[in-house]
């Protein structure tokens, strides 16, 4: 499975949605998931790729990690995850 | 009703090992906070914290009272000694058997938890001490503290996470001021700065790599402490017949829930503890001279306390003085509203604001006079203490200038 595929299906999960539901411009709010799923879904995608991700959810726009979409998510993660190897 | 008076104080905590030395450092914008020194530090992200220094319990108990203690009840019984110290009170006969002790505390002993889950799981230990559960149990610091002042009365621990000393200062006062006990020793105690207890508050992802800012716009989260603070609460007759000095009176309270989210705040549930009190304790908002704020320095607590503030005190709001004297203690949890008393009661008997330091940037959603860095002298007749939790818990008390 891609990056993509994985994070979608974390994200699918997190929000109790099918994975066709999940679009790489949904944004987190449009599918309903809130400033605790947020960091639960963080949590898992730090499990499932082994990474840190510098998120702090006091100030998630200078965390230089942008969770605006599920496509800039997906390219911050492959980022972390290419830095990483 | 009977009047409530507080005779006596007590603290440990990072900005030091008594109330004196606390107000000095308030006064002075000292900052407690600093590198965390525990094993396995160097696992955590987090590694700042207020930790309380230069303290030695081998030098304050023996060792059979430290198989009994966890570090929060240490903390307890110290700060217990030096308020029950100052009142010169003694308990015996109807006087012991009416007075008990209710304290707030959050997560119990965690670091016995923690050194003892460490024993078993990662060492492989089978055997632990016996008494880990006597030593963690949440209300092991209100026994000891009965214990050691003959306290026969009612005793027990309130549990609200942060606002877990507001709602038990507001039980003891409630006790006294409805007749219930003549005196009551409260206030509250945590110390959670351990591997176990850091690395579990990383998790949420709202603690600070690097300091708390209270209102400050570049504010980026909470930084945990550590210590006690402990009252002696004294209906004001029964205080002004032994003529015991009097530090402040606590005037009311009230208690709300946001019944809204586990975690996020709500200026509705804040607006609404902060009004309560003040009907209460039959006050004008108009005469609240200074707040001693939640200010946990989040991006959601801080803005949306200044926005119930406003909203209950109106133009006023931006006459009175708010401050978080979190920045330089840190935020000690269960013990957090006990420690923080300490700056009401400097505000209300010495005219001395304790300032909300490490500010540094304007939030247009934090306009309030937050007496950044420097304390500041000003006659104060009536302050309010805020706490409140996650659970949506909230709990503010009144206090006034006391004044026969």
């Amino acid at each position: 499975m891609s990056i993509t595929e994985r994070v979608i299906g974390i994200i699918a999960e997190q929000a109790v949605l099918e994975r066709s539901d999940v679009s790489m411009d949904s944004t987190l709010e449009d599918l309903g998931i809130d400033s605790l799923g947020l960091v639960e879904s963080i949590f898992a995608i730090e499990e499932e790729f082994d990474i840190s991700i510098p998120f702090n959810a006091n100030a998630p726009q200078e965390s230089d990690f942008d969770i605006s979409s599920v496509a800039s998510i997906v390219a911050g993660i492959e980022k972390l995850v290419k830095d990483q190897s | 009703m009977k009047r409530v008076v507080i005779t006596g104080a007590g603290t440990i905590n990072a900005l030091g090992h008594t109330v004196p030395e606390t107000l000095e450092a308030m006064r002075e914008g000292r900052c407690g906070i600093g590198e965390l020194e525990f094993r396995d530090v160097e696992r955590l992200a987090i590694r700042i914290g207020g930790q309380v220094r230069g303290y030695s319990a081998d030098t304050r108990f023996n060792r059979q009272q430290l198989s009994l203690y966890d570090r929060f009840t240490q903390f307890t019984l110290i700060a217990a000694h030096e308020a029950i110290s100052q009142s010169g009170l003694e308990f015996s006969g109807a006087l012991a058997a009416k007075s008990g002790v209710v304290l707030g505390n959050s997560g119990g002993g965690m670091t016995t938890l923690d050194e003892n889950y460490r024993s078993v799981y990662e060492d492989g230990k089978n055997r632990v001490h016996p008494f880990v559960v006597p030593k963690l149990m949440n209300n092991a610091a209100a026994g000891h503290v009965s214990m050691e002042y003959n306290l026969k009365g009612p005793s027990f621990t309130v549990s609200t996470a942060c606002a877990s000393s507001n709602h038990a200062m507001a039980q003891a006062f409630q006790m006294v001021h409805g007749g219930m006990a003549p005196v009551m020793i409260t206030g509250g105690s945590e110390s959670m700065l351990c591997f176990g207890g850091v690395k579990a508050w990383e998790g949420l992802r709202v603690m600070s790599k690097d300091g708390c800012r209270p209102f400050s716009a570049n504010r980026n989260g909470m930084v945990q402490g550590e210590g006690a603070g402990v009252f002696v609460f004294e209906e004001y007759e029964h205080a002004r017949k032994r003529g015991a000095e009097i530090l402040a009176e606590v005037a009311g309270f009230a208690m709300t829930s946001d019944a809204a989210d586990i975690v996020m705040p709500s200026k509705q549930g804040a607006a609404r503890a902060m009004r309560g009190a003040l009907s209460d304790a039959r006050i004008n908002a108009d005469r609240v001279g200074y707040i001693n704020a939640h200010g946990t320095g989040t991006t959601a607590n801080d803005k949306t306390e200044c926005a119930a503030v406003a909203d209950v005190f109106g133009p006023h709001a931006d006459r009175l003085m708010i401050s978080s004297t979190k920045s330089m203690h840190g935020h000690c949890i269960g013990g957090t509203g006990a420690v923080e008393l300490l700056a009401c009661i400097m505000a209300l008997r010495d005219g001395v604001i304790a300032p909300t330091i490490g500010y540094e940037e304007t939030d247009p959603e934090c306009a309030l006079d937050v007496v950044p860095n420097q304390a500041r002298e000003a006659p104060i007749e009536v302050a309010l203490s805020n706490a409140f939790a996650f659970g949506g818990l909230n709990a503010v008390l009144a206090l006034k200038r006391f004044e026969t």
